[in-house]
């Protein structure tokens, strides 16, 4: 009864291809976000293999050697206490890189979720959900995360927090719209209809079919929760010296940043390196995810 | 209205309204109809006259608000099951009673294997492991006819009609008592729907399930049911057997209906549509529903509702004009 040319008509080739596979090709032809992607791997390495990697302890101090300009001993000179700062950012990328990923799991982890819940109940819960969503969007997000960690003090945890919390409306948003955009294709109708419960249903269907635009959203939001963590830092909220920060590692280098710039200059290329990593991946992401808003 | 008997199904004076911005709309009017065990009950009419309504109200996912059910019963094997918690509910959605949805192309999950997706479902009721469910699910692909080995594949990789199989396999996974087809090949085409129906024809004989077959082609209807009844503006407007449907059409609108059907042995310049539209289910005629665009309406048929009334054994009919006549 089945026709076998039907079967013969499905291109072979395809079988195996899942959406991942196709999404990394897509991004593999991508040379920006390809840049972006080696660029956020290296930073990524040198965070893992940092003793490795570093030629001197980072809160080494050398009194003998203060300020001194890059040189082959240190490529990126040395701090007002002789510390290496090659060896220091090196270290940072550690701090930088896991407040970037952390904050963002953290915010996109309830964001997420919030909207999901808003976007597939709508009506009371939409309400009340997206209602707290404005009242935090309508603090400004340096000021609110200023805020927090005044509250919180400073540390390691406390500032994840308070960078996380700022960035839970992006993840709510997207994933709210996005839910709404499949919220009344039969596929879910269909999940009710063979009794899946409703966990069931937002867990397995409505967030994996939601997800591509708040993944996107997460990459870029990881250059700015990191951008932000060294603006913290650089105003002496977060990571305290001498934990090797790279905002604090500007705070600590600006007053001397016209007798010594590189003190200043290093972390700050750092910072914007990674920022600009991020984004690239970010957009490549989006495109690969949804070529139909390439035009 | 319908006796009590032993009916598999019975549906007694549904009534579904939807609220929208306000005004209310009547979406099911009373409808009342019985399925015997086994049997195929078909639902016919125009594109919003209430039949995917029904179904759905049968199954309880009428998506509320804005819809509710505002009145009637629904008896599967004797108990109302619009009486039900949603406890008891979910024991009867895939397991007693599953749905064939209409538009295969948004009917399953786009990221999800297909086999998985079948395997699914069989894990909602069942108590199987991952292995378990998975085999089960492979058999059915087989019997839909779809090669197990498709098992890993997403939908996006199957056409339309092997789309509709999938779906047509998970609905049947769980073995029900009853499917609801809700135009099961509409999205499909024609030697495609062919197929499909002659594969719900066998699995339903094979299975043993009784149907309902919502559909607004009277080909399919005449294929595949026992018994029909025509749906107009929410309301039954004439019931029976199908031969009784087919060969003795009563009422004006089924007999507009099947006026307006190409047929392959007469020679004719046109097809003759019934003049006009479905009315506003917002804002329906008061009497008979059908008398604005009805060539035997006069005064009468525009003051009081109409009853169904039985014009010969297991015949019903919503026309006082038709009751006159045989009279």
């Amino acid at each position: 009864m089945l026709n076998s040319t039907e079967i013969a008509a499905t291109p072979r080739t395809s079988k195996k291809q899942s959406q991942l596979t196709v999404v990394l090709r897509r991004l593999s032809k991508n040379p920006s976000a390809m840049i972006g992607l080696v660029v956020v791997v290296v930073l990524v390495l040198m965070a893992i293999f940092a003793p490795l990697i570093a030629p001197f302890p980072y809160d080494k101090q050398n009194l003998l050697s203060t300020r001194k300009a890059p040189s082959s001993e240190h490529i990126m000179g040395t701090d007002e206490l002789g510390r290496d700062i090659f060896s220091r950012i090196v270290y940072g990328s550690r701090y930088s890189l896991s407040i970037g990923f952390l904050a963002v799991l953290f915010s996109n982890f309830i964001g997420m979720t919030l909207g999901a819940l808003a976007g597939y109940f709508g009506g009371l819960v939409d309400d009340i959900i997206m209602r707290l969503i404005d009242i935090i969007q309508s603090i400004p997000g340096i000021l609110l995360a200023i805020a927090i960690s005044v509250v919180l003090g400073p540390g390691f945890i406390n500032t994840l927090l308070a960078l996380g919390f700022g960035a839970i409306t992006m993840a709510c948003r997207l994933m709210r719209a996005s839910v709404l955009g499949i919220r009344h294709q039969e596929f879910l109708e269909a999940a009710v209809s063979n009794n899946a419960s409703t966990f069931r249903i937002i867990t397995k269907h409505v967030i994996p079919n939601s997800f591509a635009p708040v993944l996107v959203g997460a990459t870029m939001s990881i250059g700015n929760v990191i951008m932000s963590a060294a603006m913290l830092s650089f105003i002496g909220l977060g990571i305290q010296p001498p934990t090797p920060e790279w905002g604090a590692m500007i705070s600590g280098g600006r007053a001397l940043i016209r007798s010594c710039p590189w003190m200043v200059t290093f972390p700050g290329i750092f910072i914007m390196l990674t920022v600009l990593a991020f984004n690239m991946l970010g957009d490549g992401l989006r495109d690969a995810l949804d070529p139909k808003l390439k035009k | 209205m319908i006796e009590e008997g032993t009916s598999f199904l019975t549906v007694n004076d549904l009534v579904v309204e939807y609220t929208s911005e306000g005004s209310v709309i009547h979406a099911v009017n009373g409808v009342s109809f019985s399925l015997e065990r086994g049997k195929t009950f078909g639902l016919v009419g125009e594109t919003g006259a209430g039949k995917t309504s029904i179904a759905k109200a049968i199954l309880r996912i009428l998506p509320d608000p804005p819809a509710k059910i505002r009145r009637g019963q629904i008896l599967l094997e004797g108990e109302d099951i619009l009486k039900l918690d949603e406890k008891a509910m979910r024991k009867i959605r895939g397991r007693k009673v599953s749905m064939i949805f209409q538009d295969p192309m948004t009917a399953l999950n786009p990221i999800m294997k297909v086999g998985k997706q079948i395997a699914e479902v069989i894990k909602l009721h069942n108590k199987a492991t991952n292995k378990q469910a998975e085999a089960e699910a492979a058999q059915m692909l087989e019997l839909v006819g779809i090669p197990a080995d498709r098992f890993n594949e997403f939908p996006h990789q199957f056409s339309g009609g092997m789309k509709q199989r999938v779906i047509i396999a998970m609905a049947l996974a769980c073995n029900p008592e009853l499917l609801l087809a809700d135009e099961p090949t509409t999205a499909l085409d024609v030697t495609i729907q062919a197929q499909v129906l002659e594969m719900i024809n066998k699995l339903k004989r094979e299975l043993d399930t009784s149907m309902i077959m919502i559909s607004h082609n009277l080909g399919v209807v005449a294929e595949i049911c026992d018994d029909l009844a025509v749906i107009y503006a929410g309301e039954v407007v004439e019931r029976g057997s199908k031969e009784a449907i087919f060969d003795r059409a009563s009422h004006p609108y089924t007999q507009g209906l099947f006026a307006a059907v190409p047929t392959l042995d007469e020679e004719k310049e046109r097809l003759a549509p019934i003049s006009g539209l479905p009315p506003d289910p917002s804002n329906l005629p008061i009497g008979c529903h059908f008398h604005p665009r009805c060539p035997l309406a006069d005064e009468q048929c525009k003051i009081e509702k109409i009853e169904l009334r039985e014009i010969e054994s297991g015949h019903y009919c919503r026309c006082i004009k038709v009751a006159a006549m045989e009279n």
